[in-house]
């Protein structure tokens, strides 16, 4: 795992195992404040990230050999922007989901274990690009930190 | 996964003893609730007050924790710092468990 982080840049490289990107989840989100992150986004940044990760970790490999994972977070005084790239399999359809999120309105027995990700990830970044390039998935989230009442969508 | 577990009355409290509950520990957490909610306790509060994260992974095992317990039983939450506070309230599962300030809170409520 290797940190870079200098002024209102930040870039990690760790591989997409689940005990070590949360150990690089926890780093990253302890490096925000670092960042120039506002506290009243801090909260939002910390959720969409952890969940972009374990994306590429559960779903971007699966069949292949474990890769790498490498986020890029670079600042400025009114926004955030992450990329997040690995070599693992494309997202479904080449884009990203729509991030409908599971019903709860279940009886207990059905109530839904995952089927979050992407919603919350959605509903916390003002927006979310994906691309595929050269066998990479580069996944890219913005965060503005002016204050807005309703977030799109 | 660190748990400890005692008992107040007919209410079982389990204390989250980890900074953290997401994808790398949930399927731990969810088998370690299991052991340690086996004796039957009909109430049972989870204290999470020491967990600054949680991400959809532990929402979803916390989730799973209380479906394993089966009807008749009831797991409440108490202690939810601020990240944690807003999974729940993302995803409406803050409609779906009942949540309370602190451990004193939870136990001072009959829910049932």
């Amino acid at each position: 795992m290797t940190v870079n982080c200098e002024d209102g840049r930040l870039e990690m490289n760790f591989r997409a195992n689940e005990a070590d990107a949360s150990q690089a989840i926890a780093t990253l989100q302890a490096g925000l404040s670092q960042l120039g992150v506002p506290a009243h986004r801090v909260n939002d940044v910390k959720i969409a990230l952890a969940e972009a990760i374990n994306n590429v970790v559960e779903h971007a490999y699966v069949g292949l050999a474990p890769g790498s994972i490498q986020v890029q977070g670079i600042s400025t005084q009114d926004r955030l922007d992450i990329r997040i790239r690995d070599m693992g399999n494309p997202l479904p359809g080449l884009r990203v989901p729509d991030g409908t999120p599971a019903s709860i309105d279940t009886g207990m027995k059905d109530l839904p274990e995952g089927g979050f990700g992407w919603y919350m990830i959605r509903r916390l970044t003002d927006s979310v690009l994906y691309k595929r390039r050269n066998g990479q998935n580069l996944l890219f989230l913005r965060f503005e930190f002016q204050k807005k009442t309703i977030r799109p969508q | 996964m660190a748990l400890t577990s005692s008992t107040a009355g007919t209410t079982q409290v389990i204390k989250v003893n980890s900074g953290r509950i997401d994808a790398a520990m949930a399927i731990q957490f969810k088998e370690d609730m299991r052991a340690k909610t086996e004796e039957g306790a009909q109430r049972i509060i989870l204290d999470l007050s020491a967990v600054e994260f949680i991400d959809s992974s532990g929402l979803g095992a916390i989730v799973a924790s209380m479906k394993q317990l089966g009807t008749g039983r009831a797991l409440d939450l108490a202690g939810l710092q601020p990240v944690v506070a807003k999974v729940f309230r993302l995803t409406r599962m803050d409609t779906v468990f009942q949540l309370y300030p602190n451990l004193d809170d939870a136990l001072a409520s009959e829910t049932e």
